[in-house]
């Protein structure tokens, strides 16, 4: 339902970012389409970003990569897309909306998340196979689901999930909540969320790092702003930024 | 509900016109769908196992949650319509905010008040070792905080335009208020009722937001039809559109069925 609701919301947006483009010849309105996982540290790579580069203004439109590659595919208007996972890239790609190929600019990897202060002292994937457990996460089409999957195999631990969340918000909201008791999301996704939750490491030998990817679209009119973006990503005060947020190099 | 015979010659074409646009514009959608629903697989999607699960798990707590917006709502209905109490039209407002808070929001909200953690149900949790969130069950609580609210509106209205100088004089015959309630406001309110649990029944089906935020997702417990059609579309559209294609036809069926069986021929009744 949420989905068709943005669907309406496109040609308005459409005619929105028209209207500025217009209004202005000078700034140049560069319009993102990134993962929400994102959300915290693209705000400060965008206000750097734009500090660097006046003529720019950026505006990010934030959802689950899965949602903005159909989103795109249905002609939401957007200069790059950043992806959490290869997969929703190769969505884009293959479509054949990607200006050149996807580059990769900055690494994840997953953590447990429990309830503050831990208090049914879990320190191991091992124990998130306890059936009285209330394990949650999201289906393996969903990046985090499919990457949660990856490192309970890795351990050769089964779970028995309490419930497949549509994305990883909903997986740190029930947790942090206290009605679920455990759940795998991305180590920035704990870090975000400040002291609402706490984190378990994962060892490193099952632990896997997530790629994030950002590619031009090839119905922009912006390409070279979209370039100076994507390049901005790698720079070193761009990879500064992600480091700040827990995010590793790429 | 009017009871005015309405005559199609004395329609002026400006209002026409516009009801046309209205009915354009609840109809493209749905030919939009059929006409991008890849009809050559509906057999292999909807044999799968996953989507009977899912439709049965929809029509029961559906089904169950217009019964109980019946037994709560009406009495609700009732109170809100004939007694003058103090704070009337501020429990009015409570009983249908629910229609206006964006349904995730209602989920969490039903956390704090029934989660393991909210004001009562640690004591549920506690106490009985109730539980709700991920459970069947936690699905009808929340399909019941967003539709019930319909079926008391419905049944409101109707019970305010009853004329209630048959209930007076009943009431100076010497029956009591809740027997003058079952022998004549019910029966007078009865395609109301029916409308009104179809409503509550239709809004329970397409639920979404408050059942994944508050009883999750999982197959055979808690993923109704919405929750499997919605995240079908991550992974497989073609299923998410037959999936939304079965649900459309389903509840179309009971719909249309719901009205001629009970509200046209009632009607009629009331006009001849």
């Amino acid at each position: 339902m949420r989905r068709l609701a943005s669907l309406v919301m496109i040609p308005i947006f459409g005619v929105i970012f028209a209207g500025c483009a217009s209004s202005d010849d000078t700034t140049t309105s560069l319009r993102i389409a990134a993962t929400s996982s994102l959300t915290e540290v693209f705000n400060d790579v965008g206000e750097q970003f734009m500090q660097a580069n006046p003529d720019i203004t950026i505006a990010f439109n934030f959802a689950s990569s899965s949602d903005l590659a159909l989103q795109i595919s249905q002609g939401l208007p957007a200069d790059v897309f950043a992806s959490a996972d290869v997969k929703n890239m190769a969505k884009v790609t293959d479509a054949g909306l990607l200006l050149g190929q996807s580059v990769a600019f900055t690494t994840n990897s997953l953590e447990i998340v429990v309830e503050k202060g831990n208090p049914l002292f879990i320190d191991s994937l091992a124990q998130l196979a306890d059936p009285s457990l209330l394990f949650v996460t999201c289906p393996i089409e969903v990046p985090i689901g499919g990457y949660t999957a990856e490192v309970l195999r890795n351990a050769g631990v089964t779970v028995t999930p309490a419930s497949l969340e549509e994305n990883v918000k909903g997986i740190l909201t029930k947790v942090a909540l206290g009605e679920a008791d455990a759940g795998i999301v991305y180590r920035t996704d704990i870090l975000a969320a400040g002291n609402s939750v706490t984190g378990v490491p994962i060892a490193d030998n099952v632990n896997v790092t997530t790629k994030y990817l950002v590619g031009a679209l090839r119905d922009s009119q912006n390409q070279d702003a979209s370039q100076r973006f994507i390049i901005f990503l790698s720079s070193e005060q761009g990879q500064k930024i992600f480091s700040q947020f827990g995010f590793g190099p790429a | 509900m009017t009871r005015q015979r309405s005559r199609q010659s004395s329609l002026p074409w400006p209002m026409l016109a516009l009801a046309g646009v209205s009915v354009a514009f609840f109809t493209l959608p749905f030919a939009g769908l059929i006409w991008r629903a890849p009809w050559s697989k509906v057999t292999d999607i909807l044999s799968e196992k996953s989507v009977g699960t899912a439709l049965w798990l929809s029509l029961e707590t559906s089904l169950i949650t217009a019964l109980i917006s019946c037994i709560f709502g009406v009495p609700l209905a009732w109170l809100l319509a004939r007694v003058n109490f103090p704070g009337r039209s501020f429990v009015r407002a409570l009983a249908t905010l629910s229609m206006v808070l964006p349904p995730v929001v209602g989920g969490v909200a039903l956390f704090f008040s029934f989660g393991r953690r909210g004001l009562f149900g640690q004591y549920l949790n506690d106490w009985f070792g109730i539980r709700l969130p991920f459970t069947t069950a936690g699905v009808v609580i929340a399909q019941c905080f967003v539709a019930m609210p319909f079926l008391v509106l419905t049944v409101e209205a109707a019970i305010r335009q009853l004329d209630s100088r048959y209930e007076d004089a009943a009431r100076t015959l010497g029956a009591s208020r809740l027997y003058v309630f079952r022998r004549i406001t019910l029966p007078s309110i009865k395609p109301a009722l029916v409308a009104g649990m179809a409503l509550a029944w239709a809004r329970a089906l397409g639920e979404f937001g408050a059942t994944i935020t508050f009883a999750g997702n999982l197959p055979g417990t808690t993923q109704t039809m919405p929750l499997a059609t919605y995240l079908a579309l991550e992974s497989d559209p073609e299923a998410a559109l037959i999936l939304s294609m079965l649900m459309i036809t389903v509840s179309f069926v009971v719909l249309v069925g719901l009205r001629d069986r009970w509200l046209g021929h009632q009607r009629n009744d009331l006009v001849s």
